[in-house]
């Protein structure tokens, strides 16, 4: 369909939905957007990411392990609408689930490492750039 | 520089002498190779002056061979014999039987004479000549800790021997040095030296019985174990060798196909230096090892539920 057939109301529409295109195409660039968690810093995600050895069970790009299949992949964490099988992905829901998945997720294979709030915000603000 | 497992970071008198050969040969071949350089580029100058031929084929081509190889041998023949000798007299005797893709080993104890099988770590006291025993039970493997000692070839149906000595207290990364099959690169171990009063301890710890299954978790844990029939391949002491599963009710042993389990959660890593070792990877390792270490005989457990499989995870990870 044709937009520019459509008043003068909807080509300020218009415009607005170029802009917000161009924002999203400038955020998916090679520009990193800042961390999606407060709080929480992304390198230090990714290492704490390799020292748990996340990698035994989960495919995570930039983290060295053996890639294992037991969990699913982390390819593209940070686009899912969902995670745990269906809770929204939100930071909170993220930082909560990283440090007691059976509490989020009943019936989950992924145990309880004893990760601090701390060290799963910095995990989280790591897994929201895996796009 | 990564000092965890490197030859030029020696931590044992064998390994200072090899480290000692490798840098006087390096260094001497470079010199050789650069004095040889220097003379092809002066026979290529243009206006290069006649030379005597005859000098120079028995000067440099007999006369100096000769003295440096024959220099070289008395130095290395008398260095060499400064080894420390490959015996067991006097010396602390531990068994390691390089599997695929796995090391057992099997120490004595002191006080009941009795064998403690465990795998994948090597504890020695520091300062002490420790004689390994050595074989293979499938294929030739061989031991290779390059902060301590040269390599041994590990021969199924033979016994080799290996003299290692630890100067100082540590952790020494050692890998298999003879390729065995699919999965060589992921079959490392540690060397872990310790002073004699720890290493005792430590020993003494290893010959009790797996700690026992004392919360409700734990013992869903253990349920979980012996449901999946993991006692097929691992033994936990105090566990799978008493009623109902004691010897006489296998109809084969083949309880060491895989790791002595008794105290698995005592140990820095799993799947011989593949995984860190804390419950996640035991988990990730339980669910899928193929994924992780594909060719490795353990097959996973698709049918273990989450419940079950982090209890596994967590009993295993109790047993210290």
């Amino acid at each position: 369909m044709n937009i520019c057939q459509y008043d003068r109301r909807h080509r300020v529409l218009r415009a607005g939905a170029v802009l917000l295109c161009a924002l999203l195409a400038s955020a998916c660039g090679s520009e990193k957007p800042p961390s999606r968690v407060e709080g929480g810093d992304p390198e230090r995600g990714r290492l704490l990411t390799q020292q748990y050895q996340c990698a035994a069970c989960h495919f995570i790009p930039e983290v060295q392990g053996t890639g294992g299949k037991a969990g699913p992949s982390l390819e593209y964490m940070g686009r899912l609408s969902y995670i745990a099988g269906g809770i929204p992905n939100q930071p909170e829901n993220m930082i909560r689930f990283l440090q007691n998945p059976p509490a989020v997720k009943p019936g989950t294979l992924m145990p309880a490492l004893g990760i601090s709030e701390d060290e799963a915000r910095h995990m989280a603000a790591f897994m929201y750039t895996l796009r | 520089m990564n000092e965890l497992q490197s030859v030029l970071h020696p931590a044992g008198a064998d390994a200072a002498i090899i480290h000692q050969f490798t840098w006087v040969l390096f260094v001497g071949a470079t010199l050789i190779f650069i004095f040889v350089m220097g003379l092809l580029a002066l026979g290529m100058r243009r206006a290069a002056r006649p030379i005597r031929p005859g000098i120079w084929i028995f000067g440099a081509g007999i006369a100096f061979p000769v003295v440096v190889l024959t220099a070289l041998l008395t130095w290395s023949t008398w260095r060499s014999a400064q080894l420390a000798p490959q015996t067991s007299h006097g010396a602390m005797s531990i068994s390691v039987t390089g599997k695929m893709w796995w090391w057992e080993v099997r120490y004595r104890d002191p006080a009941t004479n009795r064998e403690i099988i465990s795998a994948n770590e090597i504890h020695i006291p520091v300062g002490e000549s420790v004689y390994l025993g050595l074989t293979a039970s499938d294929v030739i493997h061989s031991l290779w800790v390059p902060s301590l000692a040269g390599k041994r070839d590990m021969i199924p149906g033979r016994v080799t021997g290996l003299t290692l000595r630890a100067d100082k207290p540590g952790v020494y990364r050692g890998q298999c040095a003879e390729y065995c099959g699919e999965q060589h690169a992921r079959m490392a171990f540690h060397v872990i030296a310790l002073p004699r009063a720890e290493f005792d301890a430590w020993l003494a710890r290893q010959a009790g019985p797996a700690l026992p299954a004392d919360t409700t978790v734990l013992q869903q844990g253990r349920d979980a174990f012996l449901a999946q029939q993991c006692q097929a391949c691992h033994t936990i002491r105090g566990v799978t060798d008493v009623a109902p599963f004691s010897q006489e009710n296998r109809i084969a042993d083949t309880s060491r196909l895989g790791p002595d389990l008794t105290h698995v959660g005592s140990r820095r890593e799993i799947a011989a230096g593949t995984l860190r070792n804390h419950k996640g990877t035991l988990a990730g390792w339980i669910a899928d090892p193929q994924a992780i270490k594909p060719g490795v005989f353990m097959p996973p457990s698709p049918d273990l539920d989450g419940e079950s499989l982090r209890a596994l995870a967590t009993y295993l990870e109790h047993l210290k």
